[in-house]
């Protein structure tokens, strides 16, 4: 290391420590200069919230894909929030350390398969189920729901076993003392504590449902139409862009990327809003 | 005898709390000198200024000056690492680092480029010999420093310090987590190597003062009351609170 | 109407307890349904020869090398940028704005979605560096979305390194990067080399990100500038395009073996080192 010297040393370390936020803005940068010149040159609103989308004939409304990714997001919250806190609750505050810490490493491997496996068992196993059991074409708003609100339990369920395990002791123990039963204490007591925890939890749930690609191309059905009912075929703006990249040219590309554009901004509207949630939990401590 | 250090109205400040006011001593070589009082007093701070471990800390500031051999060890151009090299010191806890007993004792030696591997062997056995353990371990150099028993740990700490070959020895309250049997060894130690080295040993225990240190300095919520040669400071303290401190009657 | 609390109690832990079981049931459910399917399919046959006919028939042999070369090359490339960052962030620096935003950084970069990973390293990486579809340009696009997992395992194992250590080696003489080379880097290994392994199963689950940027190239790559195709997008194209299900389920479970194993060894490495650290 005398070849570098320690200060030579500090200076690298310093210039890689900017590497993730460069990375971060140098693909803000590419994504923006991209997609933001169609937007201006389209306006924000014709592209928003029009629902005509024909790129060969130049016109470019995503409200579809909006009005999907939504409704999408929203049902994937529908499914996994309750679920994951629920299980959040019943795995920090009544099963044994023992069991938890063999429990929720399993959970955190869902977070590890990929997302195409759960795309193709909504394919195999939920799609043909809900079309025979409730009708429509199976590939729809539904299974799409379903298999994302699968995917965000891992995130739901960590980040809330986190922050539940943070309050203090103290807090049960006074609460208990009081004659509470452990569920009055766990839904007046312990919840509230770790609520911005939890808060955060399903924030970047939410990021990653509106996030997913593959798996909603793969149990979706991407019909590009604004949907009426759960079991809708829909296309969401992540589906879209990898559905028509690989042949997009022009114009074309450039909506594509402007979809682009819209999701980053909203991810990191919701990131941002998730670290600061999280931040304050930290302080609190 | 020659003054190694020279303090000059040195005052430490933590977060803007002044913790050390102006204390201003000088230090020989050749010889132990005790650092006794309360807890709180500064004796820590103190001792960390100088070989400028304190400045690891966030939120620490000192002003005057300190001279080792005439040299401000706090001016501009002073580097903290050859300081260290120099000023070795022995922590409270005996802190093994987790490597064989070997390693940590060459620890040092390494970090100043030695690479001879008969002189490290013979560093460690002087070193260990010094610290009154050689025998103890001179089979196990390859076991790992961490299941050596917390007194043997401290003594590896001391052989640790030494194989640095340095010319100050800083010591804070090596004894305090240790048994009689291995304060005693530590105590015999030290008083073995002060022929060689200039040695600072703070200590709660005020008995151990009396019994091996040459000088002894009080301090007192950041001060220091008085200093003087043993004898006179447990017999004929100058100040009621040094009196009232070494006679137990303090609180 | 109100219940008695004993009751309430009594339904709360059965709703919580039955979402528990149903979550873990549908995990057990999706590794053994593919594996059911898909072991029966692979056999070294499937794993050493090439793909025939798009995928319908033959094995994998070139997705499992572009699912090895692609997340190796992202971990040599994040690897030490991560590392570094994280080292800089706990041992350089005290908690300053510029370390806030850093970190800020790094946490935002962590849940940017795939498909804008994908499009980045489509403009920026294959069109605008002129890398075209290749490994290179797919491993440095996952080294991009992998960077903030190594940070962020990195400095949890560095800070769990005892303070005591580092003041030993200071007080011994040693300057910031010999304690940091000697002490934290070797004591932290366990920990690093975690977050490596997620880092790495992490990319081997990849589609979106490696689609736009690897290609999908079914030839044996002969270097970084050729495209490839990993098993994550061989799964995708062979389901999608229903080309061959049973090569697909071949797929599925020769992916998921790899993605647990690398989870495992990487959750059974975490546990011995907090073990060796109590
Ligand atoms: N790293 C630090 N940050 C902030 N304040 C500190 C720090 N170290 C010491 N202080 C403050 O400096 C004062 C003196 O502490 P010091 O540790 O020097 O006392 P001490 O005499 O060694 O006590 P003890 O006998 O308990 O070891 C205390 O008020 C302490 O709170
Ligand atoms: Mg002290």
């Amino acid at each position: 290391m005398s070849l570098i010297g320690e200060r030579g040393v500090r200076r690298i370390l310093a210039v890689t420590a900017f590497s993730a936020i460069s990375a971060l803005l140098l693909i803000a940068l590419f994504i923006l200069n991209e997609g933001l010149p169609f937007i201006f040159r389209y306006g924000l609103h014709d592209f928003l919230l029009k629902s005509d989308w024909d790129p060969q004939a130049g016109k470019f409304g995503i409200y579809p894909m909006v009005a999907a990714s939504l409704w999408v997001t929203f049902g994937a919250m529908v499914v996994g929030a309750p679920l994951g806190v629920a299980g959040a609750i019943f795995l920090s505050e009544f099963v044994p350390k023992s069991v938890m810490r063999v429990i929720k490493p399993t959970i955190e491997l869902l977070a590890a398969i990929p997302s195409v496996v759960y795309g193709f068992i909504g394919v195999m196993v939920l799609a043909p189920l809900i079309r025979t059991q409730l009708g429509g074409p199976g590939l729809s708003l539904l299974a799409a729901s379903i298999i994302l609100g699968i995917m965000i339990l891992p995130t739901v369920i960590s980040i809330s076993i986190d922050s539940i395990q943070a309050v203090p002791q103290s807090y049960r123990e006074g609460s208990l003392a009081l004659g509470a039963t452990t569920w009055q204490t766990i839904h007046m007591v312990t919840v509230r504590a770790a609520k911005s925890g939890i808060i955060a939890s399903i924030i970047l749930g939410m990021g990653r449902a509106i996030g997913e690609t593959m798996a909603v191309i793969m149990v979706a059905g991407n019909a590009v139409k604004i949907p009426h009912s759960a079991l809708d075929s829909v296309r969401s703006l992540t589906a879209n862009i990898a559905l028509e990249m690989s042949y997009a040219t022009g114009l074309h590309r450039q909506a594509l990327f402007a979809t682009g554009v819209i999701l980053f901004v909203v991810i990191i509207i919701l990131n941002s809003f998730a670290i600061v949630v999280l931040r304050k939990r930290v302080y609190k401590k | 005898m020659d003054c190694k250090f020279d303090i000059q109205d040195l005052s430490v400040y933590w977060r803007g709390n002044l913790s050390l006011k102006k204390v201003s001593l000088k230090i020989s070589s050749s010889q132990i000198l005790g650092i006794i009082g309360p807890a709180g007093s500064g004796k820590t701070t103190f001792l960390r200024s100088l070989d400028r471990m304190n400045e690891l800390e966030p939120g620490f500031k000192a002003e005057g000056r300190v001279l080792l051999d005439g040299e401000d060890i706090y001016g501009a151009g002073y580097d903290a690492v050859t300081l260290r090299k120099k000023v070795g010191m022995v922590f409270a806890l005996p802190v093994a680092l987790p490597m064989s007993v070997y390693e940590n004792v060459v620890y040092g030696p390494r970090l100043a480029g030695i690479r001879n591997h008969d002189r490290l062997d013979e560093l460690v056995e002087q070193s260990l010999t010094a610290a009154f353990m050689w025998n103890e371990v001179k089979d196990r150099l390859d076991m790992s420093g961490l299941r050596l028993s917390g007194g043997q740990q401290q003594r590896l700490c001391l052989a640790r310090v030494l194989a640095m070959e340095p010319e100050v020895i800083l010591l804070d309250e090596p004894c305090s987590g240790l048994d009689p049997i291995s304060t005693a060894k530590i105590e015999e130690a030290l008083t073995e190597l002060k022929k060689k080295y200039t040695i600072i040993l703070v200590t709660n225990n005020t008995k151990q003062a009396a019994r091996i240190a040459d000088q002894t300095a009080f301090f007192l919520m950041g001060e220091l009351i008085e200093m003087g040669v043993t004898d006179r400071i447990f017999t004929a303290p100058v100040h009621k609170q040094t009196d009232d401190y070494v006679t137990g009657r303090f609180g | 109407m109100r219940i008695h609390p004993r009751y309430t109690q009594r339904l709360a832990v059965t709703i919580l307890g039955g979402a528990t079981l149903l979550t873990l049931a549908v995990l057990v459910f999706i590794i053994v349904f593919v594996l059911e399917k898909g072991l029966p399919v692979v056999n070294f046959r499937f794993l050493l020869t090439n793909a025939e006919d798009m995928g319908r028939s033959g094995g994998i042999f070139t997705t499992l090398i572009g699912t090895i070369v692609l997340p190796l090359l992202a971990i040599i490339v994040a690897a030490p940028l991560g590392i570094s960052t994280a080292v800089y962030l706990t041992e350089y620096t005290l908690e300053t704005k510029v370390t806030k935003i850093i970190r800020f950084g790094t946490d935002c970069l962590a849940g940017i979605p795939s498909i804008i990973f994908g499009l980045f390293g489509f403009i920026f990486f294959v069109t605008t560096l002129g890398l075209g579809w290749s490994i290179l340009s797919g491993g440095l696009t996952l080294a991009f979305m992998i960077l903030p997992t190594i940070i962020r395992t990195t400095e949890e194992a560095v800070k769990a390194v005892p303070k005591s250590y580092r003041q030993v080696s200071f007080s011994l003489g040693a300057t910031r990067w010999q304690t940091v080379k000697r002490i934290i880097l070797p004591n932290a290994l366990p920990g690093i080399l975690t977050g490596i392994m997620l880092g790495i199963g992490r990319s081997i689950g990849e589609t979106a990100a490696v689609i736009f940027t690897a290609g999908s190239s079914l030839r044996l790559p002969t270097s970084i500038f050729d495209s490839t195709r990993t098993m994550a997008v061989h799964f995708y194209i062979l389901a999608r395009e229903g080309l061959s299900s049973e090569n697909a389920y071949g797929t599925a479970a020769t992916l998921i073996i790899a993605v647990l194993a690398i989870n495992l060894t990487a959750y059974w490495m975490m546990g011995r080192f907090i073990a060796k650290r109590s």
